[in-house]
């Protein structure tokens, strides 16, 4: 089966009008999505490959008929937070946000009113989210064609920092015949609207699902959540992580990328060397190289 | 943007929070008429954007305004950490009863601001942390709801401070909390923020850091209030010449983005690589097999032929890079046909043969049949997503070493 996602799902695209936004409806359209509705303030009564244009996300709802399930939010940097909040006020419960370079303090709002309104947010600055042959909300994986070369139904749930590095890993489990239950681009920023962890109970409660696959990248602390969740849980679920950025670890890269704001909270736990530790003593098989993770998963399945 | 010490103080002080009457200037002359108007002993600071200025000697004591003046000559001179002063802070040397520490940062995880405090100051905050857990008070604060002086009064209270120093720093701290918000903050520490022999609190010294992709909406802050340029960047460290051709070509084209970076890079194997955690992975990949990377780069968004072109050359162009590598994870917006054209027109401008200046060509997706069929054209060895991104860094190292 599958998360978030099912082949019932409405959503909309904030935003539908601009030059991205109109390929990337185009795309969930001929994957089989059901895109219900657009919203571009100004440009009602416009189509976008047969989608019908609204100025506000309520119009788009009351054309709709019924309550909408997600939306796509794609517009700039400075409107996103309110778009995303005009999307959860007006009942919509899942929001992909793509948009990238939103200050910090946008983002945590946005969050923080999604978490009052039983509303999920994933991103901002990713790609949104796939299962295989049912559903694609977002770019990932491209056109519907090449979408279908990387992503076949199967058993492993894969979470990604990185957009691109979702579908190579999934095109990897697909060519090994493990295929994916649901992909989630979960969006490189500081502060996102669904981590690891977050997302974690949504895999536990797929039967489909057999195993996690992570993309992992130095900064933050959101490994040091999932190990502790991953103890905590004694979850049915092997994960298999691969750390990107080993590079970044060495001490002439110190300080192009770590600031010092921050290190009480995010702790010592910042750099790729000290995540692989934690990530593994959590029981996460943490594979050296990008080529064995379909390996590592059947062994951990036993497939 | 990460801000001086005197710009730090400034922020603090359009925040109400109680500063010394500091000065600063850029020659001893001005040194000496400020430490003048202060009337009494006092310190100089070097303003740099590194740490360790102390144990530097970027940081000295006058009696006088004429030693003031000769320990500003001083530090203007002194190099700190491969970082010239902009000028120096002439502070009045304080009569401190007691330090504390306060500051706040985001805490991603619960995705909400912390608060910090503590009543042992004027050290290293992790090293208090570590050893005296009981002495760090934390607290978030909601993104969405005004900023109670009650939050920080709780978190101060949490260390033991109680008496009028509670009442005495509690706004310090709910200010600090506001003005991070307000000002699109990601660090706004004041340490140590002081008491003085009279009973009143000072902050004597602040770092501050505003998140980058504010700037725009912080202009009033940035340019009217502290007087920052619009180009004043403050990297780290001096961009290479590498560095400010890439970044030139990208702005030049709204189409795509590409970014290089050679900081810390001196080999021979250049990379035309990405996106963002293919870039990640193929560096590792091509460290880890033996190969030493002349640069990073990151090419993403669809470029144009221009900038795909652009970048590979200014890699090419480098000292000591011998052959490039071209290499992204699948892409399903980026075209690899024009990223092709594009590394393939670089090395025809250069008089170079792509089929022996490319060491690899593997780019897998969007409109690689048409790629193809160009690499082909040029004798560009190439290859799909059969072959990973940890065998396309390898077979690129493999190539570069054999010829050597």
């Amino acid at each position: 089966m599958s998360i978030l996602l099912n082949k019932d799902t409405t959503f909309i695209v904030q935003g539908i009008t601009g030059r991205e936004a109109v390929n990337l409806t185009k795309e969930c359209l001929d994957y089989g999505s059901k895109v219900v509705g657009g919203v571009t303030p100004g440009r009602k009564g416009r189509e976008v490959h047969g989608v019908p244009v609204f100025d506000t996300v309520e119009q788009a709802v009351e054309n709709h008929g019924s309550q909408i399930d997600g939306s796509i939010v794609t517009v700039p940097p400075g409107f996103t937070k309110d778009a995303v909040i005009e999307a959860i006020d007006n009942g919509i419960k899942l929001i992909v946000v793509v948009t990238e370079r939103i200050p910090r303090g946008d983002v945590a709002e946005m969050v923080e009113f999604a978490n009052m309104h039983d509303a999920r947010i994933i991103g901002p600055n990713c790609l949104g989210l796939i299962v295989p042959e049912v559903c694609k909300m977002g770019g990932i994986g491209g056109p519907a064609k090449d979408a279908a070369k990387s992503y076949s139904p199967g058993v492993v749930g894969v979470m990604s920092r990185s957009g691109g590095m979702t579908t190579e890993i999934s095109s990897s489990l697909t060519a090994a015949g493990l295929g994916v239950s649901t992909a989630v681009s979960i969006g490189g920023d500081a502060i996102i609207g669904s981590s690891y962890a977050e997302l974690m109970p949504y895999f536990e409660a797929d039967e489909e699902t057999r195993a996690i696959v992570i993309y992992t990248e130095p900064g933050g602390r959101m490994e040091a959540q999932l190990a502790d969740w991953q103890a905590e849980n004694n979850s049915r679920l092997p994960i298999v992580a691969f750390m990107a950025g080993k590079f970044m670890d060495d001490e002439s890269m110190k300080g192009m990328t770590f600031g010092h704001a921050g290190t009480i909270v995010e702790g010592k736990e910042d750099s790729a060397t000290e995540k692989i530790k934690r990530l593994e003593s959590a029981g996460i098989t943490v594979v050296e190289r990008i080529d064995e993770i379909p390996d590592a998963v059947k062994e951990r399945i036993g497939a | 943007m990460i801000f001086y010490e005197y710009e730090a103080r400034k922020i603090v002080e359009l925040a109400g929070i109680p500063v010394t009457k500091y000065g600063f200037c850029q020659t001893p002359e001005e040194a000496r008429k400020i430490a003048e108007e202060i009337g009494g002993p006092t310190v100089i600071k070097s303003q740099v954007l590194t740490g360790g200025r102390m144990k530097a000697g970027g940081v000295k004591f006058a009696d006088t305004p004429d030693e003031a003046a000769q320990h500003a000559e001083d530090i203007l001179k002194l190099e700190i950490n491969g970082h010239m002063p902009v000028g120096v802070l002439v502070d009045p040397k304080a009569e401190v009863k007691q330090e504390y520490y306060a500051s706040v940062v985001w805490d991603g995880t619960a995705k909400k601001p912390l608060m910090l405090f503590s009543d042992m100051g004027g050290i290293d905050i992790e090293q208090v942390a570590e050893e005296h857990p009981d002495h760090v008070g934390r607290g978030h604060i909601s993104n969405l709801l005004p900023v109670g002086d009650y939050e920080a009064k709780q978190v101060i209270a949490a260390t033991g401070v109680t008496g009028s120093q509670l009442n005495r720093a509690t706004p310090i701290l709910a200010k600090l909390a506001r003005l991070f918000r307000e000002n699109d903050m990601i660090l706004a520490e004041i340490n140590p923020l002081a008491e003085l022999t009279d009973g009143t609190f000072v902050a004597l010294d602040a770092h501050m850091e505003m998140e980058s992709e504010a700037e725009g909406r912080q202009k009033k802050l940035l340019r009217k209030e502290l007087g920052i340029a619009e180009d004043d960047n403050r990297d780290p460290y001096v961009p290479s010449e590498f560095e400010k051709n890439v970044k030139e070509i990208d702005a030049a084209d709204h189409r795509g983005v590409i970014q290089g970076k050679d900081h810390g890079f001196e080999g021979n194997l250049g990379l035309v690589i990405g996106a963002g955690g293919g870039s990640l992975t193929l560096t590792d990949a091509v460290r880890s097999q033996g190969g030493k990377p002349a640069n990073y780069s990151e090419i993403g968004g669809n470029p144009s032929v221009a900038k795909a072109c652009g970048l590979a050359k200014e890699v090419l162009k480098k000292d000591g890079v011998e052959k490039i590598a071209v290499m992204m994870s699948i892409v399903s917006n980026t075209r690899v046909d024009i990223v092709a054209r594009g590394v393939i027109k670089a090395c025809l401008e250069l008089g170079k043969d792509p089929g022996e200046t490319i060491a690899i060509f593997r780019i897998p997706g969007a409109w690689e049949d048409e790629g193809n069929k160009i690499l082909d054209h040029y004798g560009v060895e190439y290859c799909d997503r059969s072959v990973s991104l940890w065998d396309a860094a390898g077979r690129a190292v493999a190539k570069i070493q054999e010829q050597n």
